[in-house]
């Protein structure tokens, strides 16, 4: 057996690890590991969410246990000291001496700290490791002002971190002109920094940094030009220097910019010595990114494996690597890719600027306008992964180049559409090295989901940009398999909504453990259990409370109510049409008074009275529903509102009663539970006060009818509605209504309104007219008739709660103190009326 | 029948309440002293859990009225807030949503029909992480 020997156990030395033992025959080599950093071998790329509160453990590469498993040594926390070329062994920290057949190199880099006076005081830190930014962390408590040193890639990203950290105010320091040197161009850089002041950060170019102010402890820093910026803090990020220490004492040959000399291999000038990852030069370049140390890890463990002693032959060699990159984290898209400073003479560019937004992009094409040999974009880089395709496999550029410049905007063509036009060979994911046919070949094998897929090829587990690309990939593949993408709800059940609606229609279960006994796994969760209690009340339409069901509800389901900021509710009785008596005014402003609730006037027309606390509620609807109201489920993802204008009786303009419309309507569809909620209006003429056009479906009234529109959504995606049909009687009007909603109610995904829903259906607004209007499914008569089903089965959701002693109990926020309320709830004056107190 | 004499020592266990109150698959609040301890019945498998009622997210007296489940292939129970449907582990008590809070859980016992919650919570301080690494070099 042969002994290796790993020094470090960082990201790629880690990878290799990974590597060996997934390619080596069992038993035939011995791996230990020696690892400096206490810690097993981390996600580095992703140091910086260790601010954001991911845990160490989170980002850990591989248990310990799975070192273990392996059958691979691991010391931590005990760095080598010595490598003794001639006797083949090396001597560590605490003394151990181990010996090795084979000795790999993986001891990364260190932050380069440049000559600066003053860089040993109290409150300088380097940005590498959980040590480090332990160490800042601590250190930022009292902090108010922090510098960053070095405004490259890093250094941005550890000023957006001292942001996150709470530090009042962080500044950038560079020496060169503009931020990112290496990637950006002046106009990107320009838009770059104007893009940061505005995250709150001080960016200062230009700035040589002369020395450290302060006794201990820092207390500013000073330029060479004598000017002075007083800050608490300071990180330093100007630059890795490979960790080429110990090659160097064993007299290996080292690079003009450091780095362990390697070939194609990775082997060192000791053909018994392989490097990889930051330490290694190859070609005299040493490559500060985690992509091609994995690739290394890939060569130099062929290689290994391969050893030409045993008469295999290797064809795998290091032969450089594309250092396109994009920042991660900062709150600003930046990329650049490729060769981004190509001049006039060596390409043409496309460039767009849009100062009022912040957004420069910039590509170098070349001179006969075919190829893509590079570019930047800053402020918008939704592009990137499909320009780095471009650029990176040499593929023709279309004729028009504005679909590669812009993010394709929602309603135009699924992103991805360029997907298929990739090369087999294309990569995809560049930090595991996963080809478009590996990916392809691994959905064709059963890997259909994006988690199987990263488990099966590792594609996307790196920095994570190719997940969008994997997710196109694995839809594309399984479209050409024939197969739908798989629409599993939850990990409980493997179904899509559709499936699990179908199921339960067919085999009449009509309680969630029921649906979960025999459909499902485990004890489900609050995805599933909303989903499925919405379809069993699509179907039934039984009160949601009965059969134990209450407890499979949404929160505000469960309680009738909506929950508000510091757990009380509010109560909503439905007003149709928006049409109240002055009686029923003065039931609403006396109950309000009484239980001391806040009032307002709701967007859909009627009032929203605030503040209840969940024992009233009960008390509350009994009044309510004494003096005729009934619940307007506002709670429940159903019909919300029919809006009206006030149409022909009043208006002068009217052409039809719109208010009649619109209470026939609101009170037919009252308690209808859908995949979302639903909303709607009626206008009495084109003028369209009623703002039919931004609801799920909108009536307008013309001279000879009504006109019927669908989809459309207010919200934070405002989509106006579409025209379904024209000049309809009242009777048709609600036919087409029925069938539409019966389509919709069956075929969404959860949670989605029905602007998102034909925003997917296959053929748009023209195959829904086809479905509803010819039907063209021949479904129609059968979705009338479940209509009128279900809504023959409505009763009020309130007064069935308040009958039922048994569901009653459950409106008391202490079970062993039904009587007393919560007093933690705390409530301040805002008006003459009340409000909940702030967020703590 | 006097619980007492069934070996409920009154110093360390609370009686809550009686089993009937608390719903299948969901959650109560209990309250005992100025604490408020959500209460969780698991019918599937026949599990009570304890825990605080407090979200530490937002500080809202929530938990007791949060959606129940389970994860993973071990089937971990866990709540999930009504507010902003963070889930914690009614194991652990640990955050699952990928922050770093923590809430308190209490050991649940059913005599008799009654619910007792244990006062002292259960602990859930692990090792700490460099110590363990300390110990393998
Ligand atoms: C904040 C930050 C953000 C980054 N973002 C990105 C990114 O977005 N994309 C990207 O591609 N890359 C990024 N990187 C770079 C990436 O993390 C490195 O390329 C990668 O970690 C290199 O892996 P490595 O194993 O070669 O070195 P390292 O991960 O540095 O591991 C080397 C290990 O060897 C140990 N060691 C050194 N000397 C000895 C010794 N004598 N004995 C024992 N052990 C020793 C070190 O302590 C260290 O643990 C980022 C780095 C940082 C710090
Ligand atoms: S308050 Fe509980 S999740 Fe936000």
């Amino acid at each position: 057996m042969k002994r290796i020997i790993v020094v470090g156990n960082g990201m790629v030395g880690y990878k290799f690890c990974e590597k060996m033992i997934a390619k080596a025959p069992a038993g035939s080599y011995h791996i230990t590991v020696l690892g400096e950093e206490p810690r097993p071998a981390y996600d580095r790329v992703h140091l910086t969410s260790y601010i954001n509160g991911t845990t160490a453990e989170a980002l850990t590469m591989a248990s310990l246990s799975w070192y273990k498993e392996a059958g691979i040594d691991l010391h931590l926390g005990d760095p080598v000291l010595k490598i003794d070329r001639a006797a083949k062994t090396v001597v560590t920290q605490s003394g151990l001496q181990i010996p090795y057949d084979i000795l790999i190199m993986a001891t990364g880099s260190a932050a380069m700290v440049p000559p600066i006076h003053g860089v040993e005081k109290k409150g300088v830190f380097v940005y590498r490791t959980i040590d480090d930014l332990d160490k800042i962390m601590a250190y930022a408590k009292g902090v108010k002002k922090a510098a960053v040193l070095g405004g490259g890639l890093l250094g941005l990203e550890a000023a957006k971190a001292m942001v996150d950290i709470g530090i009042d105010r962080t500044y950038v320091i560079e020496f060169a002109p503009k931020l990112m040197p290496r990637q950006l161009d002046d106009a990107g850089g320009a838009v770059l920094r104007s893009k940061l002041s505005a995250l709150g950060l001080k960016v200062h170019t230009r700035k040589h940094t002369y020395q450290v102010l302060g006794k201990e402890q820092i207390t500013g820093i000073q330029f060479v030009d004598e000017s002075e910026l007083s800050v608490d803090m300071l990180v330093i990020s100007t630059g890795i220097n490979a960790r080429d220490e110990l090659a160097k004492d064993a007299g290996l040959p080292t690079g003009p910019r450091g780095g362990i000399v390697v070939d194609d291999y990775m082997r060192t000038e000791d053909p018994a010595i392989y490097a990889i990852g930051e330490c290694a030069a190859h070609n005299g370049m040493i490559y500060g990114l985690v992509a091609p140390g994995y690739d290394m890890a890939e060569v130099a463990c062929t290689h290994i494996i391969a050893d030409p002693l045993q008469g295999a032959k290797n064809e795998r060699t290091f032969t450089g690597f594309d250092m396109s990159t994009k920042l991660k984290l900062i709150g600003v898209d930046v990329a650049s890719f490729g060769d981004p400073f190509l001049t006039a003479d060596k390409a043409q560019h496309v460039i767009y600027e849009d100062k009022v937004n912040g957004v420069y992009k910039r590509l170098n094409v070349s001179l006969d306008g075919k190829y893509l040999l590079g570019g930047v974009m800053v402020g918008e880089a939704s592009q990137y992964n499909n320009l780095l395709q471009y650029y990176k496999n040499s593929m023709p550029l279309p004729g028009a180049l504005d679909s590669l410049v812009f993010a394709a905007t929602e309603g135009d063509k699924p992103q991805g559409a360029g997907i298929s036009a990739l090369p087999d060979g294309a990569l995809i994911c560049s930090c595991e090295g996963v080809t478009k046919a590996a990916i392809c070949q691994a959905v064709k094998d059963g890997n259909e989901s994006i988690d199987d897929i990263k488990a099966c090829t590792k594609a996307g587990t790196g920095c994570g940009g190719c997940v969008p690309m994997l997710k196109d990939l694995a839809a594309m593949t399984l479209k050409t398999m024939g197969k739908e993408v798989r629409k599993d709800i939850c990990e409980h059940f493997t179904y899509s909504r559709q499936q699990l609606y179908d199921l339960i229609k067919l085999e009449g279960l009509s309680s969630f453990e029921e649906v979960l006994e025999k459909h499902g796994t485990g004890d489900g969760c609050e995805v599933c259990k909303p989903v499925i209690s919405s379809i069993l009340a699509s179907t039934f339409n039984e009160m949601i409370l009965r059969k134990n069901n209450d407890t499979a509800q949404d929160s505000n389901d469960r309680f009738l109510a909506n929950i508000q900021k510091g757990g009380s509710y509010s109560v909503v009785p439905r007003i149709a049409g928006g049409e109240i008596t002055p009686d029923k005014l003065l039931v609403i402003a006396t109950v309000a008074k009484k239980y001391n609730l806040y009032t307002k006037i709701t967007g859909g027309q009627r009032i929203d009275m605030f503040g209840a606390h969940l024992s009233d509620l009960p008390l509350i609807w009994k009044e309510l529903i004494d003096a005729g109201f009934e619940s307007g489920h506002a709670y429940g993802k159903s019909l919300r509102t029919v809006k009206s204008c006030v149409g022909s009786t009043w208006c002068r303009f009217g052409l039809h009663d719109s208010v009649s419309f619109a209470i026939q309507i609101e009170n037919r569809y009252k308690g209808l539970r859908t995949p979302h909620k639903i909303k709607s209006a009626v206008s009495g003429c084109i003028r369209e006060c009623a703002e039919a056009q931004s609801k799920d479906f909108g009536i307008i009234a013309t001279e000879k009818g009504w006109n019927l529109y669908v989809c459309g959504n207010g919200g934070s995606k405002p989509q106006h509605a579409l025209l379904l049909a024209q000049d309809l009687d009242s009777e048709t009007c609600i036919r087409y209504i029925d069938r539409f909603l019966m389509y919709y109610i069956k075929t969404a995904d959860p949670l989605t309104r029905t602007a998102t829903w034909l925003n997917k259906l296959e053929g748009g607004i023209d195959y829904l007219k086809k479905v509803v209007i010819e039907d063209c499914l021949g479904k129609c008569h059968e979705w009338e008739t479940e209509m009128q089903q279900v809504l023959s089965h409505y009763e009020c959701e309130w007064k069935a709660a308040i009958e039922d002693p048994s569901i009653r109990k459950r409106f008391a926020h202490f079970v062993n103190a039904p009587d007393q309320k919560d007093p933690t709830m705390e409530f301040v004056e805002m008006r003459t009326q009340k409000r909940v107190a702030e967020w703590q | 029948m006097n619980h007492t004499q069934q070996g409920v020592d009154r110093e360390n266990w609370f009686l809550a309440c009686q089993a009937e109150d608390v719903p299948h698959n969901g959650g109560v609040c209990v309250k005992r002293g100025d604490e408020q301890i959500a209460l969780f019945y698991f019918a599937r498998t026949n599990q009570w859990y304890a825990s605080q009622n407090l979200c530490p997210h937002r500080h809202q007296m929530a938990l007791s009225r949060g959606m129940t489940g389970s994860v993973g292939p071990d089937q971990q129970p866990k709540v999930a807030c009504p507010f902003h449907k963070k889930t914690f582990s009614l194991n652990s008590g640990k955050c699952l949503s990928g922050e770093d809070y923590q809430i308190k859980v209490y050991p649940v016992k059913v005599e008799d029909g009654n619910v007792y919650i244990g006062y002292q919570p259960l602990s859930n301080t692990e090792p700490v992480e460099t110590q363990q690494f300390a110990a393998i070099s």
